[in-house]
């Protein structure tokens, strides 16, 4: 590369008289234009700007890429066979679906209670601000697998739960075990988790409407209610989404911990099958696939939601 | 307190603060039926506020504030006030409508939407007749082919056309209007004063703050000096503009004009 061949063209040296430039240096072709004299065309031709350097980026991933592709068909090592054998197993299938149950219903009720936690934060009272906030920090500040397991534990702790007044009689009572079997552990787990993470997405996307929305609501007499459902919330859902999307994905590969609990759920099949007949790396990929596939799902979802959301936006 | 049964705005020695800072000082105004007040003053002089304050926008520190002979945001009882509901406030504001300085349309519904969104659900009027009545306002402020349009497919002064037809949906007893041309490119400005012009001559209530003296002086009935949360000076355009008695009222004039 060479720095000297070319005399520099000083951007900032806009006149059309440019006293640096030598009398055998060629003018900029743009002055030549504005003068309409010299070239005579009023076409000029474009001549992109050329990266080397990323040709040389392109050549060297492409090689790597190459290799890479090569290894997963060629190395015995994956086990083509094994993977194509299990990945629509019945008992893979099963999992799956547990897998896919339990990201809905975290989801959900994650959400739900989010929602609620968010206008919580966001309300005059300060009691249920700081009620709301106190769980958020709580619930962030627990590593989900702690957690999972303080509720699968939870019959050590409480042995019957019963409903009745606040410290007065009960009316029923349940055996904890019974109520809080495995799978609902996890899921009052998981959406508990969320729903600290989930508050805080919804309360910056209800943040990030410009007040004077919710204000020219209120001129027109619109109920609260309706306000919110109708003017506030599909305005949030726009910066909601996104990090909602995200979310969700990350919960659905996080029912992956669930597998602590002996829940069968996709990443606990796996190993189950992998403890049995020692196909380590194939029942991995198994696994791999189906999250990456689903998750694939969940982001052309996403893209639906999204433009969705978007009516009335102008770009 | 025996509001005179001729004024549709009656506002007494209202007072508000935000923090330490006394925003309004006791605003005394009233307003008779089918006139135009205009309101102006410099900038943080207390209009914006003191047009809120007349919706409940804002709420008051001392004073009330009256709209067709009914207190606005309480009820009196004896010579208590009580704080109405939100409900009631917002029923309340249904009778007056507001037009901001920057339109606030909601930019997901389309521009018919908008219209018949509060005539809907705070009125419980029938979609069918809203949507009439909002072609019939469209037509009125001349944007009826741009019913099914989106806000940001509008020039601002078809959004303030719009915003004024999304108040006028409620058929209130009073419109305000905070600077409704300000955030207008200057050719813009016209249509959308012609438009407030036309609803003047029709005989609506108004209480406009602006800038626009041409205006104020062609349209207004009342012409309201404000300074430092206060009325300075009051009355005809022709002498609050033309023949101020107060200094401050010549300095500001001098100013704008
Ligand atoms: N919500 C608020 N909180 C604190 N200060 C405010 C608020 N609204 C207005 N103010 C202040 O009150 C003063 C009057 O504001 P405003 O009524 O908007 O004046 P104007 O419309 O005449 O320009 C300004 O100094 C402004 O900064
Ligand atoms: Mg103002």
């Amino acid at each position: 590369m060479s720095l000297t061949s070319d005399p520099p063209v000083d951007p900032s040296a806009g006149p059309p008289t440019d006293p640096s430039a030598g009398p055998s240096a060629p003018p900029p072709a743009d002055r030549c234009a504005a003068k309409g004299a010299g070239a005579g065309s009023e076409t000029l031709t474009i001549v992109p700007a050329r990266h080397p350097w990323r040709w040389a980026a392109i050549a060297a991933t492409a090689v790597l890429l190459a290799q890479f592709l090569n290894g997963l068909i060629t190395n015995p090592g994956w086990e083509w066979d094994v993977f194509a054998r299990f990945f629509t197993a019945p008992t893979i299938l099963k999992a799956v679906w547990v897998t896919l149950q339990l990201t809905v219903y975290g989801t959900v009720l994650g959400f739900a209670l989010g929602i609620v936690l968010a206008f919580m934060r966001l309300s005059e009272s300060r009691f249920l601000r700081a009620v709301a906030h106190g769980y958020i920090w709580a619930f962030r500040s627990i590593p989900l697998i702690v957690q999972l397991l303080f509720w699968f534990n939870l019959a050590y702790l409480y042995e019957e739960l019963t409903f009745g007044i606040p410290f007065g009689p009960g009316f029923f009572a349940f055996d904890t075990m019974n109520l809080v079997g495995a799978t609902s552990a996890a899921v009052l787990g998981l959406a508990l988790h969320q729903a600290a993470y989930a508050a805080e997405i919804v309360r910056g996307g209800v943040l990030a409407v410009d007040r004077g929305q919710s204000e020219a609501a209120a001129a027109l007499g619109i109920p609260r209610l309706r306000q919110l459902r109708r003017i506030v919330l599909p305005q949030a859902m726009r910066s909601i989404l996104p990090n909602a999307a995200n979310e969700i994905i990350s919960l659905f590969k996080g029912t992956s911990i669930v597998s602590v609990m002996a829940i069968g759920e996709l990443f606990y099949q796996v190993q189950v099958v992998y403890g049995r007949n020692g196909r380590v790396v194939p029942l991995l990929m198994v696994a791999t696939v189906w999250y990456i596939l689903l998750t694939t799902v969940l982001s052309v979802l996403q893209h639906y939601v999204e433009r969705h959301y978007a009516k009335g936006a102008v770009r | 307190m025996s509001a005179p049964s001729d004024a549709m705005v009656e506002i007494r020695s209202v007072h508000k603060k935000f923090g330490s800072l006394e925003v309004l000082r006791g605003i005394d105004l009233a307003v008779r039926p089918g006139e135009v007040t205009v309101v102006i003053g410099p900038s943080g002089s207390g209009k914006s506020t003191l047009l809120r304050t007349i919706n409940h926008l804002e709420k008051v520190d001392r004073g009330w504030i009256s709209v067709d002979g009914t207190l606005v945001g309480y009820r009196r009882d004896g010579d208590k006030l009580y704080e109405l509901r939100e409900r009631e406030v917002l029923r309340q504001r249904t009778k007056i409508g507001f037009v901001f300085q920057n339109f606030h349309l909601f930019p997901h519904l389309t521009v018919l939407e908008n219209i018949i969104e509060a005539p809907v659900s705070a009125l419980g009027r029938p979609r069918k007749a809203a949507v009439a009545a909002a072609e019939k306002l469209l037509e009125r402020v001349g944007l009826l082919d741009k019913a099914a349009a989106y806000p940001a497919q509008l020039s601002g002064g078809q959004q303030q056309r719009v915003a004024i037809a999304r108040a006028l949906a409620l058929e209130p007893r009073l419109l305000l209007f905070d600077e409704p041309t300000s955030a207008l490119d200057p050719e813009l400005v016209g249509e959308v004063l012609d438009v407030i012009k036309d609803l003047a001559r029709g005989g609506t209530t108004m209480i406009v703050v602006t800038h626009e003296i041409g205006f104020a002086r062609e349209v207004a009935d009342t012409v309201v000096f404000m300074d430092e949360g206060r009325v300075v000076e009051q009355g005809p355009p022709a002498d609050v503009l033309d023949h101020p008695v107060q200094e401050r009222t010549r300095a500001f004039l001098s100013k704008v004009l």
